[in-house]
């Protein structure tokens, strides 16, 4: 997945400018950076949530915007912050979802051994027939994700995973973006605020300062004190924990 | 088997107990009808029941249907549970459009003053949503409040044209539903609600999707727009065709939907066909207290409605006040829809 010169721009301001990268393969790549740097806005154009207004995003030797939309939601899934959703589903219909872009609401025997794989997966099994609303922040951002492991594609998006979980539900969620990588052979794309996750999470980084990439590389070549400083503006730290490089601010 | 039964187990209870009132309902009026009379082939007894009491069950039934399925709709689409065609002013524009079909159109036949009904409670509708998906309101009660004021606006235009062409005495009888008029010849349009209630049947995964929001639906490859538009059209058809043949009926497309989701969730699939049976019992219940209280007179059904309906909304109101949105379960597995489900409730209640 090539990105190349994306431009957005909101009421005359660039938020976007000439944003260039590549997704490798495989890999868990993590988007950084300060409010207002543009990497939530760059996940949606890469995932087609919103419209850019210049550039490219090239997925499978294609333009995004060529693809087939149900094909591309075999291929692609995305996850935003829409928690707040208001509705009464069981958690295994929920799931279900996943499967509708391969099967348009009429699920097979197979689609129901795959829903109950991912529910299963997400050690959602004793939830699965309770409601959503019902469920805590952490079991609902679980839910989300065996929907998208249900939906079965290559690429998963997760735009802010940890937004309003504890440290412990934020950390598992982490655990479970990095299995969805090394078990299940995804690419992972996240937007993150907190840098430590991102360091010891992701095998690269690419972090953003007003709407530019101001770095991209493995998280050894991003994490340092020089660049990190420079993207934030504050004094840091760099400390080896479990062979990750951590960062310390103040 | 016993699964089978235990998840259609309120299918069932709202199927028979509509079944048997039906029946009823068929012997209730002003003229005593009885079934001797009929099996025996009395001219009189058959000819009142087909022209009268057949075709006021029928209208009743449509009539509960498709306003319940037109509100449960419009609420999932609009991802709030307080919008229906009442309060977004789907039956108002309906209105209007039927008095412009009097006033400009005098010679339109019933089905011409329906495409015009159908026309306006689509555009209202539409422009209802459009405005709300513009605003982007944060609270869940501003989107009604701009719905009942919009629909007021709509009906302040019809009543001042009513006013103007001298209407007001025809216009009455779309303001206030009752199916006191309903005659074999002149209320067939209504069966059109069915096969519209079908198609909401084939694309409930859709309307639910988009119900979740713009940008699951597009992970998931759905059009938000165009199965939005489509799902309000539906509703806004729906809505004109009851609105043409009984007038507004309301509070039906509010409580029902509400009602039922709070026992079997919001999974479409799963609720439809209860909030049909529901919606249709509902109206067949109103209708029969208010031919009976002041027998041999009647009252019309919105009066009915309007009392009952109140007072299940404020009870609503109430509930979700003392509970917030935690669901009623209806036994072990009333609320879910699959068969493992009733294993893990009693798994449940005993961790509890």
């Amino acid at each position: 997945m090539k990105i190349r010169q994306l431009l957005k721009q909101y009421d005359g301001k660039t938020v976007v400018d000439g944003v260039s990268f590549e997704i490798p393969k495989g890999k868990v790549l993590s988007l950084i950076g300060p409010n207002g740097a543009g990497k939530s806005t760059v996940m949606g154009m890469i995932s087609r949530l919103v419209a850019r207004d210049a550039g490219l995003v090239e997925f499978e030797g294609k333009d995004i915007k060529d693809w087939k939309s149900h094909q591309l939601s075999q291929r692609l899934a995305i996850l935003t912050q829409s928690n707040h959703i208001q509705m009464k589903l069981t958690v295994r219909e929920l799931v279900a979802f996943g499967r509708f872009p391969y099967t348009r609401g009429r699920n097979t025997p197979e689609d129901e051994q795959i829903i109950q794989q991912a529910i299963d997966y997400m050690e959602l099994g004793p939830f699965q027939d309770r409601f959503i609303d019902e469920l805590s922040g952490g079991q609902r951002q679980r839910a989300y994700i065996a929907m998208v492991i249900a939906q079965d594609t290559d690429y998963v998006l997760l735009d802010e995973p940890t937004n309003n979980l504890d440290i412990y539900h934020a950390t598992n969620m982490m655990k479970i973006a990095r299995r969805l990588c090394d078990e299940l052979g995804k690419t992972v794309i996240m937007v993150l605020h907190e840098i430590n996750y991102a360091a010891f999470y992701s095998d690269y980084i690419c972090a953003f300062k007003d709407g530019k990439v101001a770095k991209f590389g493995t998280v050894e070549e991003v994490m340092t004190k020089e660049t990190l400083s420079e993207i934030y503006r504050v004094d840091f730290e760099i400390q080896m924990v479990e062979g990750k490089p951590l960062s310390i601010y103040y | 088997m016993a699964p089978w039964l235990s998840r259609h187990r309120s299918t069932l209870v709202l199927a028979v107990l509509l079944v048997v009132l039906s029946i009823y309902s068929l012997f209730v009026g002003v003229i005593d009808l009885d079934t001797s009379a009929i099996l025996a082939g009395d001219f009189e007894a058959i000819e009142l029941l087909l022209i009268s009491r057949l075709p006021r069950l029928l209208a009743i039934v449509c009539t509960g249907v498709g306003m319940s399925v037109a509100g449960l709709i419009m609420q999932q689409l609009c991802m709030n549970k307080f919008v229906s065609p009442t309060t977004g002013a789907t039956i108002s524009s309906a209105q209007l459009g039927i008095l412009l079909a009097l006033v400009f159109w005098p010679s339109a036949t019933l089905w011409q003053r329906t495409i015009l009904a159908f026309v306006f409670a689509i555009l209202g509708t539409w422009v209802f949503v459009w405005f709300i998906q513009r605003i982007q309101f944060k609270d869940v009660v501003m989107v009604p409040l701009v719905g009942i004021m919009f629909g007021n606006v709509v009906g302040g235009i019809t009543s001042f044209l009513a006013f103007r062409f001298d209407m007001t005495q025809s216009l009455s009888s779309w303001l206030v539903g009752h199916f006191s008029m309903v005659l074999r010849g002149r209320y067939e349009i209504v069966w059109l609600t069915l096969p519209l209630v079908v198609l909401a049947f084939v694309f409930a995964n859709h309307f639910n999707i988009v119900g979740m929001g713009r940008d699951f639906s597009k992970n998931l490859g759905v059009p938000y727009n165009l199965v939005l538009f489509l799902g309000l059209t539906i509703a806004a058809m729906i809505t004109a065709s009851v609105v043409v043949v009984v007038g507004a009926i309301s509070y039906i497309g509010l409580i029902v939907p509400n009602l039922v989701s709070m026992f079997k969730g919001d999974k479409i699939r799963g609720t439809l066909v209860d909030t049909a049976l529901f919606g249709a019992l509902f109206v067949l219940v109103c209708d029969l207290i208010g031919r009976l209280v002041i027998h041999p007179y009647e009252l019309p059904i919105e009066l009915i409605i309007g009392i009952i309906g109140s007072v299940l909304f404020v009870g609503l109101l109430l509930y979700r006040l003392n509970h917030g949105r935690k669901a009623i379960r209806l036994g072990a597995a009333g609320a879910s829809s699959c068969a493992v489900s009733a294993q893990s409730a009693v798994q449940k209640k005993e961790g509890e």
